[in-house]
């Protein structure tokens, strides 16, 4: 592994003495000069270069460096200042895997006005956290996310960095994976450590059909996206301690090269999001009419659940793109999961076939929902979803 | 007037793949192959870009010889020239290869915008899109839903997907877009575009053409190694009762989820 310098082909344009974090680079009469024992070959110079004058050359990792490597690191998403609730599910994960090899949990926090969370972290299982603020990260870009990530990574050598598979974790690690020439397994639903005290991958393939196991042995990093909702989060222990270290990362706007001009949320006041919910109550095309979409708003009510919507119910506008579950809408596993005049079709199963408990109620006894619900009902929804809504009522009230 | 360059994939359609549970090997027989969907959001994408703007669209895929399939389909929808990357060192690429192999072709040409699909429905891992745009030192948009380019032609415009909604990116020329759902409606390719796609200009690139060290390429330049494959626990069917007596019904659902300790 090396940085290569190219000299004549530089152009002495003084970008990258700026974009290095680590103070590595210096002018040196009309072009530059690399302090090697400073650098930590974080990637940063080389994608800021205009003329490709800086190479840098990453080789597969051999036996006798791997166990330098150590360390779980986990990247904490948030969002307008909220710690996104997968954060806490990595914790929680990454603290076992950690135990598992003896080695500590690191969660990492980037933006704006949020070292807040970085308690929280360890309260979650965290040994320490490291907090990245500037006024650059405040909304998220995949240029300073990726500076700031390589430049923690790069020196720290961890042994594992997990992300949450969210829009922006599944945006942000491969760049990443890229820049530093690293083995990335998408949207996991199983992380394990194995004898050989390598990360053990599993995820599902082909739509769900087939699960793989996959690993990295020759890099390191191990880094893996994380898909939201399956690990479950702890509780947390306000008796736990760890270390908050605030790390300076300088970005300079030239280095972010894409700009959001306008942040809109689709979210409807008081409609949950599907990913985030323990529990859903999904509707398909047997709803019949979106007044009808009161039956089920009720008993999510009841019960703190998202409203989920198959694709027709979506498609005709009934509930927004956010709510539809399947394969052209959102993955998730919720504890509990209603399915109500949804036929089950397999793009439909796709989205929520890991859900724990599945109850189906369908009035066609042949509906393929059925093969795979926990708890099906045989019957009109209208007859009966009402007599579950009281039913439900009466025994929440009891306790 | 853009260059476009839109990287396809062909894939099986993966609701037909199954797993034979004996020797724990996928069944592909019979199962048809298709140009990835959302690679076809790309297509149309880049198609329609050119139409306003004048311009190239060079569809090009890494693939076996029958991914040819896949690059006539988009020639036929209205690419210009098709790039064929097919060589057996190629085979058994991670996305981290893959991309690779990709950009050390695209990168010999001119470009102005790279368009994916968001991701490909076999391997669903969204991760060729930004790998490529990183080697290529380009910026990225992913899960672009809607796109223009700005008057003057150097900036794009894009509506990209977050998981509360959208927001509106702006970047500069050269730039890697992935492309979902609702960015368009893919036209379907008639006859005269079927006929006309065999007459355009078509590469194919092997090894020794790319110039790339082998090592650095398909399963030997992979990070990261598939160790098993194995079918999903399917879920069973469990309890299925007919509502005769719905309030009884109900009452044996709740039942059950408070055994569950579900609510
Ligand atoms: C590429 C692709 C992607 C797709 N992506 C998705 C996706 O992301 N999500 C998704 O959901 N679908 C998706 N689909 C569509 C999918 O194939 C099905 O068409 C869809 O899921 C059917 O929705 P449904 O179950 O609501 O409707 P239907 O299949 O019409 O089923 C309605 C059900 O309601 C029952 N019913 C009717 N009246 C009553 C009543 N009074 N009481 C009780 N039951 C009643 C009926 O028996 C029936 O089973 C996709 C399809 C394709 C090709």
């Amino acid at each position: 592994m090396g940085l290569i310098y190219d000299r004549d082909t530089c152009t002495g344009c003084m970008l990258c003495p700026k974009a290095c974090n680590f103070g590595a680079i210096e002018k040196d009469g009309d072009k530059v000069k690399f302090d090697l024992d400073k650098c930590v070959l974080c990637g940063s110079c080389e994608e800021v270069c205009p003329v490709d004058a800086i190479k840098i050359e990453r080789k597969k990792v051999d036996a006798n460096e791997i166990a330098q490597y150590k360390n779980v690191f986990v990247f904490c998403e948030t969002h307008e200042g909220r710690l996104r609730s997968v954060a806490l599910e990595l914790v929680t994960k990454g603290r076992e895997l950690a135990d598992k090899l003896g080695e500590k949990l690191v969660a990492i926090l980037i933006g704006n006005d949020i070292e807040e969370h970085a308690q929280t972290l360890i309260y979650h299982g965290a040994d320490h956290v490291l907090v990245v603020e500037g006024k650059i990260f405040t909304d998220y870009t995949t240029d300073a996310y990726t500076i700031a990530m390589t430049s923690l990574i790069a020196p720290r050598k961890p042994a594992i960095v997990l992300y949450g598979a969210t829009n922006n974790g599944r945006d942000l690690a491969p760049r990443i994976a890229a820049r530093l020439a690293l083995g990335l397994t998408a949207d996991c639903t199983g992380l394990e450590i194995d004898e050989a005290r390598q990360l053990v991958q599993t995820r599902p393939a082909f739509g769900g059909n087939i699960m793989a196991e996959i690993i990295s042995p020759y890099t390191r990093p191990q880094m893996a996206t994380v898909r939201p909702n399956v690990f479950k989060p702890g509780e947390p222990d306000t008796s736990r301690k760890g270390e908050i270290e605030k790390v300076n990362i300088e970005v300079s706007p030239i280095q972010v090269r894409t700009r959001v001009t306008e942040k809109v949320s689709e979210i409807v006041e008081g409609m949950k999001s599907v990913e985030e919910a323990d529990i859903i109550v999904c509707s398909g095309r047997g709803i019949k009419d979106p007044a009808n979409l009161e039956l089920p708003k009720q008993l999510a009510k009841l019960l703190d659940a998202a409203i989920g919507g198959s694709r027709p119910i979506v498609d005709m506008g009934w509930l927004p793109p956010t709510q539809q579950v399947g394969q052209s809408g959102r993955t998730v596993c919720p504890k509990l999961y209603f399915a109500l005049g949804i036929s089950g079709a397999i793009q439909h199963q796709i989205g929520m076939s890991s859900s724990d408990i599945i109850v189906a109620i369908n009035k066609d006894p042949e509906a393929p929902i059925f093969s795979i619900a926990d708890f099906g009902i045989v019957g009109d929804l209208f007859t009966v979803l009402p007599e579950v809504i009281a039913e439900v009522k009466r025994v929440l009230d009891s306790r | 007037m853009v260059k476009i360059v839109v990287p396809v994939k062909q894939v099986p359609e993966v609701t037909e793949v199954r797993m034979n549970e004996e020797t724990g090997t996928l069944i592909r027989d019979g199962v048809p192959s298709i140009l990835n969907p959302f690679d076809e959001l790309a297509v149309e994408a880049a198609i329609q870009l050119k139409e306003k703007h004048g311009g190239e669209v060079t569809i090009i895929t890494m693939g076996p010889p029958q991914a040819k399939d896949a690059l006539l389909k988009a020639l036929a929808m209205g690419g210009d020239r098709a790039v064929h990357l097919t060589d057996r060192a190629f085979a058994g690429a991670d996305t981290w290869a893959t991309a690779l192999t990709l950009a050390e072709y695209i990168r010999k040409e001119e470009f102005d915008i790279v368009i994916c699909g968001k991701q490909a429905i076999d391997g669903d891992t969204a991760q060729v899109g930004p790998e490529l745009a990183e080697l290529l030192g380009v910026p990225q948009i992913c899960y672009v839903q809607k796109l223009a380019l700005s008057e003057d032609g150097k900036q794009v415009i894009a509506q990209r997907g977050t998981d509360e909604g959208h927001e509106v990116v702006k970047a500069k020329l050269p730039v890697l877009l992935t492309a979902t759902k609702g960015l368009n409606e893919p036209r379907l390719p008639n006859i005269m575009g079927i006929m006309k796609a065999k007459q355009k200009p078509f590469v194919e690139v092997n090894i020794e053409k790319l110039g790339t060290d082998p090592s650095r390429l398909g399963l030997k330049g992979s990070p990261t190694q598939v160790r098993k494959v194995f079918a999903p626990e399917k879920k069973k069917g469990g309890i299925k009762i007919d509502a005769d007596n719905p309030a009884a019904a109900a009452k044996q659902l709740v039942e059950f989820l408070t055994k569950k300790g579900a609510i």
